[in-house]
């Protein structure tokens, strides 16, 4: 079979517009793209595969079933290789192969129009756009990180260019013309100088280019762009809104079970016995327990639901969780596995000198334990036979757990497929991944594909959290407020060295063995304050354990550890009587930050001023202005983020009355899209901040449900003002992160200005606020 | 039980439960393949699940199915298409006011019968009318503003 030979290893073809005779060659020797010509008809996807599901169920059948894009099995999925990122078909339409997927961020808008860029074809020729499924994009790393077009995209772009540059190679032998004598236009290589053309679709159409990706190959300059850089709209909004898309959620397979998990009543209880006569009035229902992994199957997904409802079990007592009202403090005792200086320059005897002169600043700040939240509980569907097994997974990291589900399936990788599928919005990784293995052992044991949704309570007691952040910050500063010294202290959970993949709960609670400890995500990034501090320490002490899996949840540890910096910083400030805004441009060296930090104030209409503001002790409601900014991870995004708020001083409630947002990520693909995350990053961390906070007791999550773990609702939600900075001559930034970084602490700082009261503590609930202020009347 | 008859966007369909209780939720996903309402938290507290039960928004994960036998319920699917989207859903395109999509149908559907007794809804009233439901992606600025379209595009509206 052709589709074989996209293993060989070939040689690179050269740089675009200079393909060797010996790839030329190659190029027109080429096999089909794939080993299968037919498309497969999709089984479960419309209507009337759910609806014979839904009848009692199709028979299982010997093969595993059918997916549209099985037709392309058998290419290549080498990152390296111009075959795994695009395929062009003889009409002329396009598929794009990535190994990113779009989890409601713009990417298959944005992703077409990279592909449609430098392939040079009109953005509607790519009909077709396959994300994330293992037997058919390359790894490009897990959706983390906002990498999605930093690096999905980029890679992209250079598939393109090589692919471009060989269809003028071949373009050129098809019309005998030298290819300085070509050009491309919309799929089609054509003289320069008039004259009949050829479509891409008869120089390639379904054949691989069987070429290496040319790091080298020249991208479309910025002035000639025709897609980057336009709001084109998102493909699958349509869907999304007339309720037509696809979620793992709706997925049905012929013969599939539906599943729900018991988990355990206490932290790591263990499972004692099942009392399987207490579903004896479902009989439809059926138990699978492989140790302490508890789950029921049934044909009817509401049955299933009533028998994990009613289904008695005897558990064990659990290991235990610290107290939730000193959860700080036992975080600050550690123990500490390793302490991590990021920064140590300078002279730091300031801060404990006591010079004349000189002033002492200490706080300390904490971030709680909070959940990703998605909107659908947890769900996976996975179809495991004896030699091999299919998973679908709404999953940002499909490729990276390929080989942590082949593990603890007993397979090896190459026989696991992992597929993604739309589900409800992710922000790190949720539950997504372990309702995956749930199915997969699920479906091991009754030998039919498995639909496992999680309820609401399994979605907030067990997806894997956003660790809490402890900080100490002190600052020595003289008489004018100049920064002497700076030492940022923060504890957090140490990351296992090594570690693959977060550990998953199914093989825990089954007994099979997996690599064990901790992923947290860069944690540790924006340590440091961005002014230009000499004299300036930065430590991590490692935290060893921490009560629960810790998880990314958007911007990991930026969000924390920007609100601690960026509010200590307006604490500096404060004591010198500078106003914020001035402050930080004096301190500033970098151009970008110095642009959004002018633009955000100039938008908000920044009144220079020390905080707080001098307020009328009898006002019901306190006003204020803060901000805050970002250089996310040190080294990419610029943000600034102003707020204005009213704070309610009987009630201490907290109203965000206006925000604006100055952002530079570099160019921007689709700027609507672009605005689009950075209203999500906004309006998301203003519900971290106000609002969230896991709670739990000594034995589990408490907080099970969207009443005692409250999000923002549409009517508090404020205005926002976007400066949008385009860059078409610098490299794209990601957006789905930076913005979230600055709110807290530009939140914090106009409550400030507001009340004069300083919020070290998130979230900033009502009962707080008040408190605060009736402490600082007194 | 006896199998009951539910009026489904303008349609009757039979289907036959084991259990009365079983929440309209499962009967419109499972028997009927209606998938585009979703399950988001089983409890009433999300809107996710939002369909219109003689053209009251109505949270299908609370509402059995046996209940509202013989009412004409309407689903996301019975508005509009892709290709021809109804006012409401059309604007939530015009505006891109979904990201994952997964609140969206609920959101269309409470925004569906909010229009319908209020023509020329204040933002304030767009924002109380939609309080209930919950978005987590943070499209929330741009539901609002399709709302506000949808009621200046529909019959009757400002």
């Amino acid at each position: 079979m052709a589709a074989r030979r996209d293993r060989d290893r070939r040689p690179p073809a050269g740089a675009a517009g200079r393909i060797t005779p010996a790839a030329l060659e190659r190029l027109t020797r080429r096999g089909f793209l794939c080993a299968g010509g037919a498309l497969v008809v999709a089984l479960g996807v419309g209507s009337r595969g759910r609806r014979a599901a839904a009848q009692g169920g199709a028979p299982a059948s010997a093969a595993p079933a059918a997916w549209p894009t099985d037709r392309f099995l058998g290419k290549t999925v080498a990152p390296d290789e111009v075959d795994a990122f695009v395929a062009i078909h003889p009409d002329g339409t396009v598929t794009l192969f990535t190994g990113k997927v779009d989890i409601g961020t713009g990417g298959r808008a944005a992703l077409r129009q990279m592909l449609a860029e430098d392939l040079d074809v009109a953005i509607d020729r790519i009909t077709t756009m396959v994300e994330g499924d293992t037997a058919l994009t390359p790894d490009q790393g897990p959706t983390a990180g906002s990498q999605g077009i930093s690096r999905g995209g980029q890679e992209l772009r250079r598939a393109a260019a090589t692919a471009r540059a060989a269809l003028l190679a071949l373009g050129a032998r098809r019309l005998g013309r030298p290819v300085a004598e070509l050009e491309t236009a919309d799929g089609t290589v054509r003289p320069r100088d008039g004259g009949p053309g050829v479509t891409y679709g008869d120089l390639i159409g379904d054949r691989r280019f069987g070429i290496k990706v040319d790091p080298k190959a020249p991208l479309r300059s910025p002035a000639a762009f025709r897609w980057i850089g336009r709001s084109v709209p998102r493909p699958d909004v349509p869907a999304k809104v007339t309720g037509r898309n696809l979620y793992v959620q709706d997925l049905r397979l012929p013969g599939m079970l539906h599943a729900r998990v018991i988990r355990p009543p206490a932290a790591g209880a263990t499972l004692v016995s099942v009392d399987e006569g207490s579903i004896a009035a479902i009989p439809a229902a059926r138990v699978v327990r492989l140790g302490s992994f508890l789950g029921v199957v049934a044909e009817r997904e509401w049955d299933a639901i009533r028998a994990a409802g009613q289904l008695r079990a005897q558990w064990t007592g659990g290991t235990g969780l610290p107290d939730f009202a000193t959860l700080a403090d036992s975080v600050r005792r550690g123990p500490v596995a390793r302490d991590q200086e990021l920064a140590r320059t300078g002279d730091l005897a300031p801060l404990t000198a006591g010079a004349p002169g000189t002033r002492a600043l200490a706080a300390t700040y904490w971030w709680p334990v909070q959940t990703h939240g998605s909107i659908g509980p947890s769900c996976a569907v996975a179809d495991v036979r004896p030699d091999r097994a299919t998973i679908w997974t709404p999953s940002q990291s499909t490729h990276r757990f390929r080989p942590a589900f082949a593990r603890i399936l007993g397979l090896p990788p190459e026989r696991v497929r992992v597929i993604f599928v739309d589900g409800a919005g992710s922000y790190g990784q949720n539950g997504y991944e372990d309702a995956a293995c749930d199915a997969a052992l699920l479906s091991r044991a009754v030998g039919r594909p498995v639909r496992v949704q999680w309820s609401r309570a399994d979605e907030h007691g067990w997806d894997p959290k956003g660790p809490p952040q402890l900080l100490d910050l002190r600052a020595a500063i003289d008489e004018r407020g100049e920064v002497l010294a700076w030492e940022t202290e923060a504890w957090l959970p140490a990351a296992t060295q090594g570690l693959p993949t977060n550990p998953l709960l199914a093989p825990i609670e089954a007994g099979i063995p997996q690599p064990l400890g901790r992923s947290s995500g860069q944690i540790q990034q924006n340590l440091e304050p961005p002014y230009g501090i000499a004299n300036l320490r930065a430590v991590v002490h490692w935290v060893a354990d921490t009560p629960f899996r810790p998880s990314p949840i958007r911007a990991p540890g930026k969000v924390g550890n920007t609100y601690a910096l960026e509010s200590f910083m307006d604490e500096i400030c404060a004591a010198a009587r500078v106003d914020p805004l001035e402050f930080r441009l004096r301190h500033l060296r970098n151009p970008r930050g110095l642009e959004v930090l002018r633009r955000a104030a100039a938008r908000l209409g920044w009144q220079p001023r020390p905080s707080p503001r001098p307020a009328d002790p009898g006002a019901a409601t306190l006003t204020g202005r803060g901000l805050a900014y970002v250089h996310y991870k040190g080294t990419e995004n610029h943000v600034a983020v102003g707020m204005e708020v009213a704070v309610e001083r009987a009630t201490g409630v907290i109203r965000v009355t206006r925000v604006v947002c100055a952002h530079d990520c570099g160019l921007m693909i689709n700027p609507d899209a672009v605005q689009a995350q950075l209203e999500g990053n906004i309006l998301q961390t203003l519900s971290r901040t106000l609002h969230e906070e896991v709670q739990f007791d000594r034995a589990r999550v408490t907080s099970v449900d969207w009443a005692s773990y409250p999000i923002l609702r549409f009517p508090e939600v404020p205005p926002i003002d976007f400066e949008l900075i385009q860059r078409l001559d610098e490299p794209p930034l990601g957006v789905g992160e930076a913005a979230s970084a600055p709110v807290p602490a530009a939140l914090g700082n106009a409550v400030f200005d507001a009340t004069g009261v300083r919020l070290r503590q998130v979230p900033f609930r009502a009962d707080r606020v008040k408190a605060a202020l009736d402490a600082a009347r007194r | 039980m006896p199998p009951i008859t539910l009026t489904v966007n303008g349609t009757a369909r039979t289907v036959a439960l084991d259990d009365p209780a079983t929440p309209l939720l499962y009967v419109l996903r499972n028997d009927l393949g209606l998938t585009g309402t979703h399950f988001g938290c089983g409890l009433a507290q999300c809107g996710a699940c939002t369909v219109l039960v003689d053209g009251q928004a109505t949270r299908s994960c609370v509402t059995p199915a046996s209940a509202v036998a013989g009412r004409p319920i309407t689903t996301i699917e019975g508005l509009g298409t892709p290709d021809r989207p109804d006012p409401v859903q059309a604007a939530f395109i015009a505006e891109q006011a979904a990201q994952c999509g997964y609140c969206t149908a609920g959101l269309v559907m409470t925004a569906r019968a909010f229009l319908e007794r209020t023509r020329r809804p204040t933002e304030a009233q767009v924002r109380e009318a939609l309080a209930g439901h919950l978005c987590r992606c943070g499209s929330h600025l741009r539901v609002i503003r399709a709302v506000l379209r949808a009621a200046a595009a529909m019959p009757g509206g400002a």
